[in-house]
Parts: C-alpha cells; sequence; structure tokens
C-alpha cells in the first residue's frame, strides 16, 4: 500500500527546486503564504470540528461551554495540563517518526508498537547484566540495545520489502503482533523477576539506570530527545542528499534505480530508522516511567502514531504540534469523563471527527487566493503548488 | 453533584502547586465534605472486575458530604499518574482508589510521595512498610468463593472434569484456580480441572475460544478469571455446560445454567474508608479480609444447584465464616508432585505465603 | 459414547478437530472484511478503516437484536451503517488531495469511538443470538458436533466469495470496477465514471465489514464489549494483500487464520502448556511464513490493482 503522499512530495520538490529562482524578499513572502495556509487550514478544521462536536454534546443536553473550558483546562490551560499533554506527546513523537521515515519512501509502516515494545524489553533485558554499572554507562547501553533492536526488527520488514516484494504494510503488522507475543513470553518467562508477584515485570532497573525529568518540568527526557529527533529526521529528509534520494526512490522506483540510486538499502535503512526510534520510546517507558519491562509497554503508542504521521503529512517538523495537540486531547479526556459525566468514549468521537475534518481540509490547499505565492511574488513555486498539478487518485 | 463544588475548582485553579498547599490548608483527614477518586483500567460495566468496583464506588455516592469522580479505561502507564494528579488538583480528591493490580508500582508510588495529604489505596497491590505510609492496598480472600464454587460444582458434574479460563499464572489468579479444584475435591477426590491461560485479561474471542477448547476436552462446569467473566458464561452456556461466576453476579448471561459465583462486595469496604476519612482517621494501610469480612460474597444459588450441593456449600461458607479457613490443607502436592503442605499442616486465608503462590495443586492440569 | 470423557481418546485428534472448529468459528469477520477490502482495493482505493466498521457494526447488530428481538434486524442494521461508512470514506476521498489510507484511519478511531459512545447501554443486556446449523448430527462425538454447529453468515460467507470471484472475472460490473481499479485514465477514456465506481465500491466494502461485524457480536464470541474486535478489522484489511486481491484466496486466508488462532487453546487443553504466548501467536507467525515464501521480487504485486500505486 503506497500513499499518494509521493505526488504531493513530488510537487513541493519541484517547489523547493525552483523557489531560489525568486529574489529573496519575494520568496520569503511565498514562502510565509505558503506556511500560513498550513496553519490557517488546518485551525480552521479543528474550530469545525469543535463546534460540530458542541452541537453533538448539546443534543445529548450537555454543555458546550462547559466542554471547550475542560478541553481547555485539562489540556493547555494551567502548568500541569500543559505538562500533562506534553508527557502524553513524547512517546507518539517517536511513534510517530516510525512512519513519517518510511513515508518518505512511500512505504506504509504501520508496525512501531512492536519496536515499542521489543526497544522496552532490550534497554530492560541489557540492564539487568549491568547493575552497578556507571549510570551514563547504563543509560547509554540500554538506549542502545533499544535502537539495536528496534532497527533489526523494522530494518527486516524494510529488508523483506526490498529484496523479496514482501509488503510492508502487512509485514510490519505481523511482526508487530509477534514482538508483543515474544515480549510477553519473555517478561512472564526468562525475564521474569521472581520478586513481580502479581504485575509479572522484569527486574526494576538500578536507580542509577532511570532516566529522570528535564530540568524545572516533571516530562522526561523522551520529550527533547523526541523533539530533536523530529529536526533531525527533518534535516535528513529535507536537507541531505540520503532524504533526496529518498524521495526521488518514493516517487519511482525505477527512475531512481536508473539514476543508480540504491533503492534497496534506502527503504531498509529508513525502515530501520524509523524502527530505532520507535524503540527508543520503549527505552523511556521502561527508562523514565516504570522502571521495568512489563505488559504495560504495550499501550497503543504504535497506532497513534499512525495517525500523528499522516496528520503531519509526514513532515517531521509537523509531528510536534500535531502529536501536542493529540496530548491535549487525551490529557483533558478524563476531566471530561468526570466532569460532564460522559463516556471515556466521548474524547474518541471527538478525535475521530477532529482528524476526518482536518484531512478534508488537505482539499482545500491551494483553493484560496490569499495564500497563494503567486500573489505574493513567486510564480514557479506557485505553479508546484498548483492542485491541478496533482491528480486526485 | 457537579455543581456545589465548581467554585472549589475555579480556586485550585489547576497548577500542582496551587494545588497542595489548598489541600494541605484544608486537611485531608478532617471531618466534612469529601472527594474520593476512582480509577479503573477497563470499562467499568463490564459484568466483572471494574463492575465490582463501580458498585462499591456507586455506593459511597449516596452518603452525605462525599463526592465520588470516577474515570475508566485509565492505561497502566503515566496516564494513571495524571489521572490521579488531576483528581487531586482539580477535583480537590482527599482519596484515591485505584483499582487495577498495574497500577500501584510505580504510579501510586510514585503520586503518594508526591501528595502526602492524599490517601492512596490499592486494589491488589502489595503495600509494604517501606512504601509511603499515605498509601497502602486492600484486597480479599476471594479464593473462598472459588472453593464454594467448587463444591457446587463437584455435585453438577457428570464428567469428573471442570474448566477454568485464566489471564495470567500470578499468585491470586493460582490461588482461585486452587481453591476451585479444592472445593471441588473436598466432594470427590476423583475430579480434575483442566486450565487455559489466555495471557490477557481482557480477549474475548480467545475466552471464547479457551471455553470451547475446554468444553471440547470434557469439562462441563466452566469458571474463570478475566476482567470481564461475560464473553466465557455465556459460550459456556451456550455450549450446556454449567458455570461459575467470578467477580460480579453473571446469573442474568447464563439463567439456569448458572449454579453460584464468587462475588466481590467493596461497598462495605470504601464505605469504611471514607467514614474513617470523614472521622479523622486514615484508612489501614494492609486491608484482608474474606466471607468473614464480608470483602467476598457468593451469588444466589440457580436452579440446577442440588438440595446436597446447597447443605454441603452452606455448611462450609458456615465454617469459612468462623475465619481460619484452610484451602490449602495437607497432605497435599503440586501438580508436579512436590509437596506443598505436609499432613497435618495448612494455610489459613490470611498465611503470607499465599500472597506469592507459584504452584498448581494435584488434579489441576496446566502449569504456573 | 458420548463425548465426556475423551480428551486422552481423541489425543492429538482433538487439536486438529479444535483447529477445524476454531477456523469455522473465528474466520467468518476476517472473511467478511477481507471480501469487503478487496472490492474496495480492487477499485483502486484503500480503506484502513473497516477495523472501526467492523467494531460499529457490532455494537448496532448487538444494540439493535436488543432492542427488536430480531438478530437478522440486527445483522441488516449492522450492514446498513457499515455502508455509510463506507460511503462517508468514499465520498471524502473524492475530494482532491485527501489521503485514503490516512483518512481510513480517522474513520476507524470515529467508527471505535461511535461505537463505545453508543454501545455503553448495550454492554449489560443480552441479544437473541444468530441461529447455527448442525452439521456434525451424523457424529455421535460431542466435539465434532460443536465443531460443526455452522453459521449460515459463515456458509454466505463462503458462497459469496466464490460469487465475487467468479462476479470479477465474468461480470461487466466486475470488469468495471477492475477497469478503475487499474488505470484511472483508461476507465474515463472508457466513460466510466471512476469517482462513482469507487464510492459504490467502497460503499459495498463497507457493508460487508458492518456485517462481519453482526457475526462478532451476535454469534461468535456473541456479546458486546469494547474489547470485542481487539484489532481483527485491521488484520482483515491486511490479509487482502496476503490474498493477492483474490476472493477465494480471501477464503483460504480467513480460514488459515481462524483456524491457527485455535492452536493455543487447543494445545493447552491437551497438556502442552509452556509457551502459549508463542502459540498465540501462531497466525502472525504462519502468515508471515506464507507471505514471504510466495512473494518473490520480481511478481511480487501479481494481482493488485495499478491505482493502488503498488507498482512505484
Amino acid at each position: 500500500m503506497v500513499a499518494d503522499t509521493a505526488t504531493t512530495d513530488a510537487a513541493s520538490a519541484d517547489s523547493a527546486v525552483a523557489a531560489p529562482r525568486a529574489p529573496a524578499g519575494l520568496q520569503l513572502r511565498a514562502w510565509a503564504a505558503r506556511r500560513a495556509e498550513a496553519a490557517v487550514i488546518p485551525l480552521g478544521a479543528l474550530a469545525l470540528g469543535l463546534g460540530l462536536f458542541s452541537l453533538f454534546l448539546a443534543s445529548l443536553g450537555k454543555s458546550p461551554a462547559a466542554f471547550l473550558d475542560l478541553v481547555y483546562r485539562g489540556g493547555f490551560g494551567s502548568s500541569f495540563a500543559l505538562q500533562n499533554s506534553l508527557q502524553r506527546a513524547a512517546p507518539l513523537l517517536f511513534a510517530a517518526l516510525c512512519v513519517a521515515l518510511p513515508a518518505r519512501l512511500g512505504l506504509v509502516v504501520i508496525g512501531g508498537e512492536g519496536a515499542i515494545v521489543l526497544g522496552g524489553l532490550a534497554a530492560a533485558a541489557v540492564a539487568t547484566p549491568l547493575s552497578g554499572a556507571p549510570g551514563g554507562l547504563g543509560i547509554a547501553l540500554m538506549a542502545l540495545a533499544a535502537l539495536l533492536t528496534g532497527a533489526l526488527w523494522l530494518g527486516a520488514v524494510g529488508a523483506l520489502r526490498a529484496w523479496r516484494g514482501v509488503n510492508e504494510t502487512i509485514a510490519s503488522l505481523l511482526m508487530s503482533y509477534i514482538a508483543i507475543a515474544l515480549a510477553n513470553h519473555l517478561i512472564e518467562g526468562w525475564l521474569r523477576d521472581p520478586a513481580s508477584l502479581n504485575k509479572p515485570s522484569t527486574r526494576t532497573l538500578d536507580e542509577a539506570f532511570r532516566v529522570g525529568p528535564l530540568p524545572g518540568l516533571e516530562v522526561h527526557w523522551g520529550l527533547a530527545v523526541g523533539l530533536v529527533a523530529c529536526l533531525l529526521a527533518w534535516v535528513l529528509t529535507e536537507r541531505t542528499t540520503l532524504g533526496f534520494a529518498a524521495r526521488i526512490a518514493g516517487g519511482n522506483v525505477r527512475a531512481a534505480q536508473i539514476q543508480g540510486l540504491p533503492v534497496g538499502r534506502l527503504i531498509t535503512g529508513f525502515t530501520a530508522l524509523g524502527g530505532a526510534l520507535a524503540a527508543l520510546a520503549g527505552f523511556f517507558e521502561v527508562a523514565a516511567v516504570h522502571g521495568n519491562a512489563n505488559g504495560s509497554l504495550v499501550a497503543g503508542y504504535g497506532y497513534t502514531g499512525i495517525l500523528i504521521a499522516f496528520l503531519a503529512r509526514q513532515n517531521p517538523l509537523a509531528i510536534p504540534p500535531v502529536a501536542f495537540l493529540l496530548g491535549g486531547i487525551e490529557a483533558s479526556s478524563g476531566l471530561i469523563q468526570r466532569r460532564l459525566h460522559v463516556p471515556d468514549a466521548t474524547i474518541l468521537v471527538l478525535e475521530g471527527l477532529l482528524f476526518l475534518l482536518v484531512l478534508m481540509g488537505e482539499t482545500l490547499y491551494g483553493r484560496f487566493k490569499v495564500f497563494s505565492p503567486h500573489l505574493w511574488g513567486d510564480k514557479q513555486a506557485a505553479a508546484g503548488l498548483k492542485p491541478s498539478g496533482a491528480p486526485a487518485p | 453533584m457537579a455543581h456545589h463544588s465548581i467554585s472549589r475548582r475555579t480556586l485550585l485553579g489547576g497548577t500542582a502547586v496551587l494545588g497542595l498547599s489548598a489541600l494541605s490548608a484544608r486537611g485531608a483527614l478532617a471531618a466534612g465534605p469529601m472527594t474520593v477518586g476512582v480509577i479503573y483500567v477497563g470499562p467499568k460495566d463490564d459484568y466483572g472486575y471494574n463492575q465490582a468496583h463501580a458498585k462499591g464506588a456507586a455506593a459511597l455516592k449516596g452518603l452525605p458530604g462525599i463526592e465520588v469522580v470516577e474515570e475508566e479505561n485509565v492505561r497502566e502507564t503515566t496516564d494513571v499518574q495524571k489521572t490521579m494528579e488531576s483528581m487531586i488538583n482539580m477535583d480537590g480528591a482527599s482519596l484515591i482508589l485505584p483499582t487495577s493490580f498495574g497500577y500501584f508500582d510505580p504510579h501510586v508510588l510514585i503520586e503518594a510521595k508526591k501528595n502526602p495529604k492524599v490517601q492512596f489505596r490499592h486494589c491488589g497491590g502489595l503495600w509494604t512498610e517501606a512504601n509511603p505510609k499515605n498509601a497502602g492496598s486492600y484486597f480479599g480472600y476471594i479464593a473462598q468463593g472459588q472453593y464454594l464454587n467448587g463444591i457446587v460444582a463437584a455435585h453438577a458434574t457428570k464428567s469428573k472434569k471442570l474448566g477454568f479460563v485464566a489471564a495470567k499464572p500470578i499468585p491470586q489468579v493460582l490461588n482461585n484456580i486452587n481453591g476451585f479444584l479444592m472445593g471441588a475435591r473436598s466432594v470427590d477426590p476423583a475430579i480434575t480441572c483442566q486450565v487455559i491461560f489466555t495471557g490477557e485479561w481482557s480477549l474475548a474471542v480467545k475466552e471464547a475460544e479457551a471455553t470451547n477448547a475446554l468444553i471440547d476436552g470434557g469439562a462441563d462446569v466452566i469458571t474463570c478469571h478475566v476482567d470481564s467473566p461475560k464473553v466465557t458464561v455465556e459460550t459456556a452456556a451456550r455450549r450446556g455446560a454449567f458455570v461459575c461466576g467470578y467477580h460480579a453476579d453473571q446469573s442474568a448471561l447464563a439463567k439456569d445454567k448458572y449454579l453460584t459465583g464468587a462475588e466481590w462486595d467493596w461497598a462495605p469496604i470504601y464505605k469504611g474508608f471514607v467514614t474513617g476519612m470523614q472521622a479523622g482517621k486514615a484508612p489501614p494501610n494492609f486491608l484482608r479480609g474474606g466471607l468473614a469480612d464480608g470483602f467476598v460474597k457468593m451469588s444466589a444459588y440457580g436452579p440446577a444447584v442440588s438440595e446436597a450441593a446447597r447443605r454441603n456449600a452452606d455448611a462450609v461458607k458456615a465454617e469459612m465464616m468462623k475465619g481460619g479457613f484452610a484451602i490449602i490443607r495437607g497432605p497435599l502436592k503440586d501438580n508436579k508432585g512436590n509437596e506443598i503442605a505436609a499432613a497435618g499442616k495448612g494455610l489459613p486465608e490470611n498465611a503470607p505465603e499465599l500472597e506469592s503462590t507459584g504452584y498448581l495443586v494435584e488434579g489441576v492440569r496446566g502449569s504456573a | 459414547m458420548s463425548g465426556l470423557d475423551l480428551p486422552g481418546d481423541l489425543g492429538l485428534w482433538s487439536v486438529l478437530l479444535a483447529v477445524i472448529g476454531g477456523a469455522i468459528r473465528v474466520s467468518t469477520p476476517f472473511l467478511f472484511v477481507s471480501l469487503g477490502e478487496t472490492i474496495t482495493e480492487r477499485s483502486g482505493r484503500i480503506n484502513l478503516g473497516l477495523e472501526g466498521t467492523l467494531v460499529f457494526g457490532a455494537m448496532s447488530a448487538y444494540a439493535t437484536a436488543v432492542l427488536t428481538g430480531s438478530a437478522w434486524a440486527g445483522v441488516a442494521v449492522a450492514g446498513l451503517a457499515g455502508g455509510l461508512f463506507g460511503l462517508l470514506h468514499g465520498w471524502i476521498c473524492r475530494l482532491p488531495r485527501v489521503n485514503d489510507v490516512a483518512l481510513g484511519i480517522a474513520l476507524m478511531l470515529f467508527g471505535s469511538g461511535l461505537a463505545f459512545f453508543f454501545g455503553k447501554a448495550f454492554i449489560q443486556p443480552s441479544a437473541p443470538q444468530l441461529p447455527a446449523i448442525p452439521f456434525g448430527n451424523w457424529s455421535d462425538l460431542a466435539q465434532v458436533r460443536a465443531a460443526l454447529q455452522i453459521n449460515v453468515l459463515f456458509l454466505i460467507g463462503a458462497a459469496l466469495s466464490v460469487f465475487l470471484w467468479w462476479a470479477l472475472r465474468n461480470t461487466r460490473i466486475g470488469l468495471v470496477v477492475r477497469i478503475v481499479g487499474d488505470s484511472t485514465d483508461a476507465a474515463r477514456a472508457m466513460g466510466y465514471d471512476v469517482d462513482r465506481v469507487r464510492l459504490l465500491a467502497t460503499g459495498a466494502g463497507g457493508v460487508l465489514a458492518g456485517i462481519g461485524g453482526a457475526y462478532l457480536s451476535l454469534y461468535y464470541p456473541g456479546s458486546w464489549n469494547e474489547g470485542i474486535s481487539s484489532g481483527q478489522g485491521l488484520m482483515a484489511v491486511a490479509l487482502v494483500v496476503f490474498a493477492r486481491w483474490n476472493p477465494l484466496a480471501c477464503f483460504g486466508a480467513a480460514l488459515l487464520f481462524g483456524g491457527a488462532g485455535a492452536l493455543g487453546p487447543a494445545l493447552q487443553s491437551v497438556g502442552v502448556s509452556q509457551g502459549y504466548y508463542l502459540f498465540y501467536a501462531a497466525p502472525y507467525v504462519l502468515t508471515l511464513g506464507v507471505l514471504i515464501a510466495t512473494s518473490s521480487p520480481n511478481h511480487a504485486l501479481a494481482g493488485a490493482p495499478g491505482e493502488l500505486g503498488q507498482a512505484k
């Protein structure tokens, strides 16, 4: 299954190539217009979604005003609420990158959950023999174990795709289920701490191996590392030849091969990198949250990550705001459940509705003249962005 | 109920620091209105574990001065930490009841340290002296209920084979399996019990498959220990097997195939917690009890339970009500042939050894 | 001999019997969802959201059966609701630049959310169940009789897979769907309304997924709760690739998947009690194994509709 991101990518690649020809001032204004469009349309969709959802609530006899107030207070309105949202966003950054990186090659990888779980397990597994080692060394080796495990697990999916033609979507999903079974087997078998009675777990980490919160915050370091990872992933995909090669291969394998690009190695490398990053989420769950590996590692972050990556249009820099938004909605979920006396599923309905509308908003890009780079002086970029240039699938 | 405390919530604003100072000024153990936060890992109407707790919480709602706030489907990750903090900071909860096993370590422990004025009582977790004093754990000797289930099952079975659908081989589950078979063997020592582990606390299709596999293997009375027994109970009844319930009353699901069931009764326990706190007394840190203490009760007998079975079960129940009843009684071996208890020895309900059971008794087919 | 003391007698045969019984019991939702997705993907679109449709189908079927007392009314409503979800997906995907995969994921969330929301009231009541036909009465083994209790929907699904296999090759509608799926340009040149065909194909896919959900809640496991599907819809969509977009192969894949799922409990019941997590992973391992064995870099994508972008 190949997403049609390739078409939009190709379009933006054109514009990226074309842009430098325009004078600098105009280019900046055109850039700003495009960025404004990319902010206004999804925000408009969100506003519409909140409006529709308010109608839904009103029809159930619940106050929409109270609801909006609770979303704000639960997810964004105070230091506690903000930290709650950021905390929830942290693992999602990695999970979304695991989808977004292979998407550069036109691949749809949906098995990040398995890499998260195995990454966490690998980190916990190496921590036991390392017990007593200096904290920094222990943490570094745990992270390394997670990275390698995730890279191997999803890199295998990429390799199967590249050299055996195995569909990466189904293979990664199957591998995810297998990973979870394997992790459960080991957590309740060989790696089980005999002292973990009613909650089977691996041995608890040395205190020195624990990853703490960010200075002045209650959110763990996973957030900062995740943000850096998003930035680096953006540099990789947008500013390096490797990223450029990946995009070409994602657009047209045959053309890439004719140009002599190592398509197989690109596919394997990008899926492996995605797996490694997902596994890092597992590492932080173990080192910063649980203190050991247990069944709670299977928390569904991998699946939420798919959604975030697609909403971010596979752009690594768009992942943090989307993840933060989702984290905020989830953070307010409990408060809404308690105060409005509505089922927990209410928030699922809201999320589904918001995402439907945001995705529908995609169709509006290029429809509003005010955002047209052309209007702001960049003719070539405008040509690259014309919706008619990208036929609907 | 939702409205009268809005001004207080507004005052508390939301930041952790402000919330804490407001709480300490109020004094968590003082008399007067208090808020109880109850957290469930699944849906609270699951005909099982969560429903039993929700019923206990519901019993608090009518009490004067008590507000109950609840959240369901809360994951055993930082999510539950944030839920607890939110209940404390935004709702002013002074007693938190996180009801799932996986909430305790590290989540309850972290929050208990962070919020020393708030009381945390966790269902199932093994609180020790080393843990914060404002935390604690409570649980019930529900294996007693499974023992009585076993007695009734023994009178109903024709194949002399019982079936048990279990989630994971942890001590609390193993005690129930052992209790079920020991109860049955107290009636007929020839009875055996097949156990199938599903590996997950809630997974409908696997539970249905396990039930079918047990019945195909000849079992004609089924019970279970998963979060929601609904699927197991309905599947077994549809196949024509008898059912013993667990966690909550499932008689409506199996009609005349329902024999009896081991149920939690958290209402008196939770009431005790809050009335104690209203009187300025923190709930106990380590609380256990069985049938005699009102933690556990039995479903009403179904129509298929014979008069002899009722008399037998009622007599043993009367024995249990005296306290100190030993399900594990020597001479007894586990199903690998190792001795568990020598002749004349026994483990009464409150024996600490039972908190770390790692075996299945002789006659159980399956491995711990 | 009645079948009451049999595990010893049947021994390992009981495992085989359980696998056959399990294949029949568990496969139906996989079959319906994958057949539905086959129709959709054959027309050139991916609807990854059928998990949400499956769950909503399960809820709406159960709720309808509770309220009307008729299980078949439940099936009808589930199919209708599923069709609406499919049409919604198809309609939104007509808009330029909307990504069908992403939209499917959003619909998965939306469908499950609505199902859980409206389903709260129906977790507790019991619904009438769909009937099964006893095909095993010839046997005096209780296990055989139980394994051959076959639900009508399974039979319909089996017949449907043969029919779709035939119809896609031999009927005009089948041909149109395939042309639209293989090349938008060619289809347009031949005067077909591509968006309309895809809309209807996605709607039809939704109907089948909804009915698959009805099987879950009204027959097996025959109960409504929030964990009733736990990912079966997503897996079934993935099985379409495995089945190479061939309805007959979907039937095989669903049977294989269902049968392998019965292996874990059955092995435990004959005393193989170690490593059950690994046995429970059997369906996934087996599917992956077959997938790797049957793929090849050269003709890996045989059967893939061109417009799915598989060839890129």
